[in-house]
């Protein structure tokens, strides 16, 4: 049985069901890291992380441990973090600066370019050492494309640029970015890292599905709900707690509001749920100081035409299949990275603002509290039903998984977007797998 | 009779045991899921903190795994006791070993006192454990000591984490 789904991988897609196994097989898992992993356009990071030369951060793609730097001459390089002596990592810690990586175990040295430098005791490779030693500068990912400083590399060197790759789903990137007054933005405070027991692809999904919210989220749904308006609240002076409560509150939104939400999608598994926040505090309300303040600066920059389009545009979560999901509305940003069938970790940042009022980044540290932290009343009972749900796929009866929700009511609009006939449209999951099957397919030339 | 110097180390003595049979009556209340009389240990303007960073200087700039007013402690109380929570039911068994309980310092309107904190934790067929420094800030009332501030630095704060539904 494994044998056979493996000698074909796309019967294991069909319009409107996937097979369980996709979920749940390890030979399927590390087909995925060498045909998916392996060849799509994959996050690794922001320009900010690396802004100086020699600062490098360390990440995974696929298989591979990588190092993103910036050599000095400004360019950036992704590195394998490999030693090509005897295979060392040559950095270990998630992030630093360095002018020459140099490795522990027999102090090999290489350039922030990969050119390797110095080998200690040379003359024990005698005569042709430099032969040896020219073919030795350490591995490069053949292709790296950044998108408004947000930087991809992948580890194919044919396939669609990155521009093609994104194709209408670079928007999202432009809304985040377009909201800087200054017209940039930085990662900031920390990194949550947050991992369970299950496959990769559960939380792509669970991030633009609109029915999950009233079930999943319930608890702390009626647990902010019960929490009393704060009497003295007023715009400008609300208690800490404000964000955080707003936005538990806010998944219990009844389901015409979900249903009436639009869910996009496009060419290779791409997507974004449109707004359902109506709280006024939350999505930065025209008459909090906060906002006016943000409003002006903005303004200031790109004129007062250009600031309304710039914030009428509502996007909850985008997903960038198959290694990122972020808000660029609330300046939250995940790299999902998969360690085995069942095994998954997603690192979470803060996006600041450059040129923001400072209560705005606070804020989006409160909300990253309460979505994205590790202890959150909200992301603890959506790593409980992966976990339920890996465990329940690893069953083989029933051999196939439903996603037919809106199935047939999918709308083509212009500009490479289709869209869900209702905001709970399971499209999103389709498209997911039509691009799962197209990587799945063949193997990487 | 004692001494002036006997006198000083004694209530000094005394003050510390105190302060153990408060973090240890504190810690009794979340193994024994007492969460309501738990929350009653903490003033109303207390904060709890759980930074994410190693020596993290603020909670605002920086992300953390818990910061919480008395406001949200409730709301994680409250959480617990709903029938449809599902990474809480059901609930984790714990035990808190506290120890090393040392008194920082002395001051007219508050007491700091650090402890080192042992966590094991069961649920679901998995069991974990945790370490931390912990601080707290307490206030000296008339029905006694009332938590202003707790600060737990877990030690592995910033590894790659499964979901934290324990309250430390």
């Amino acid at each position: 049985m494994r044998n056979s789904t493996i000698a074909n991988p796309a019967d294991l897609v069909r319009e409107d069901r996937v097979h369980h196994s996709v979920y749940s097989d390890p030979a399927i898992f590390e087909l995925e890291m060498e045909r998916l992993f392996g060849r799509a356009w994959l996050l690794l990071g922001h320009e900010s992380q690396v802004a100086n030369p020699g600062d490098y951060i360390t990440t995974r793609m696929a298989r591979e441990p990588v190092i993103l730097t910036r050599h000095h001459d400004g360019s950036l390089q992704v590195l394998i973090n490999r030693c090509t002596h005897r295979g060392a990592l040559l950095a270990h810690e998630a992030r630093g600066n360095a002018r020459q990586l140099v490795c522990p175990y027999h102090g090999w040295v290489f350039d922030t370019n990969g050119t390797l430098r110095n080998v200690p005791v040379a003359q024990g490779y005698g005569k042709d050492a430099h032969a040896t030693f020219s073919g030795l500068g350490l591995a490069k990912v053949p292709r790296v494309s950044s998108y408004r400083g947000f930087v991809f590399a992948s580890l194919a060197a044919n396939g669609p640029d990155l521009q093609e790759f994104l194709g209408p789903i670079a928007s999202s990137f432009d809304d985040m970015v377009d909201r800087a007054p200054d017209g940039e933005i930085e990662f900031a405070g920390g990194i949550f890292k947050h991992a369970y027991n299950g496959n990769w692809k559960l939380v792509l999904e669970n991030h633009l599905d609109g029915i999950h919210p009233n079930f999943v989220h319930a608890s702390s749904v009626d647990a902010a709900r019960a929490v009393p308006d704060d009497p003295a609240a007023r715009p400008g002076a609300e208690r800490y707690a404000e964000i955080p409560l707003r936005q538990m509150r806010q998944n219990g939104a009844p389901e015409p509001v979900w249903e009436a939400l639009g869910i996009w999608s496009s060419e290779w598994g791409h997507g974004y749920m449109g707004d359902y926040h109506s709280d006024a505090r939350l999505v930065a309300a025209m008459n909090h100081p906060v906002f006016a303040e943000y409003r002006s600066r903005l303004e200031a920059r790109v004129g007062p035409a250009e600031a309304v389009r710039i914030l009428g545009v509502s996007r909850f979560n985008s997903v960038v299949y198959p290694n990122v999901s972020f808000m660029s509305q609330y300046r939250q940003l995940r790299i999902v990275h998969p360690l085995a069938v069942d095994r998954t970790v997603v690192y979470t940042y803060n996006i600041r603002l450059k040129g923001a009022p400072e209560q705005m980044y606070r804020d989006t540290v409160a909300f990253s509290n309460v979505v994205n932290g590790t202890a959150s009343w909200v992301l603890t009972d959506d790593l409980e039903v992966y976990e339920r749900a890996q465990r329940g796929l690893a069953a083989a009866t029933p051999e196939w998984v439903v996603t037919a929700r809106g199935a047939g009511g999918d709308v083509e609009e212009p500009g490479g977007f289709r869209r869900g006939a209702t905001g709970t449209s399971e499209l999103y999951i389709r498209r997911q797998f039509q691009a799962w099957r197209k990587y799945m397919a063949e193997a990487p030339a | 009779m004692m001494r002036p110097a006997q006198d000083a180390c004694a209530a000094d003595a005394a003050l510390t045991h105190e302060l153990a049979q408060f973090l240890y009556r504190e810690a009794r209340l979340l193994d024994t899921h007492r969460l309501g009389e738990w929350l009653s240990l903490y003033a109303e303007d207390a904060t709890y903190w759980v930074p994410l960073a190693h020596n993290q200087p603020d909670p605002y700039e920086h992300s953390s795994i818990m910061h919480d007013d008395r406001t949200l402690m409730a709301a994680r109380v409250r959480q617990y006791a709903h029938p449809r929570a599902h990474a809480r039911l059901p609930a984790t068994r714990t035990i808190h070993q506290v120890g090393n309980v040392l008194l920082l310092e002395n001051g007219p309107d508050h007491l700091r006192v650090a402890s080192t904190l042992v966590v094991i934790e069961y649920r679901q067929e998995r069991q974990r454990h945790w370490g931390a420094l912990v601080e707290h800030r307490l206030r000296r009332t008339i029905g006694g000591f009332l938590i202003a501030a707790k600060r737990i630095d877990l030690v592995n704060s910033e590894a790659e984490l499964d979901g934290i539904t324990v309250l430390f």
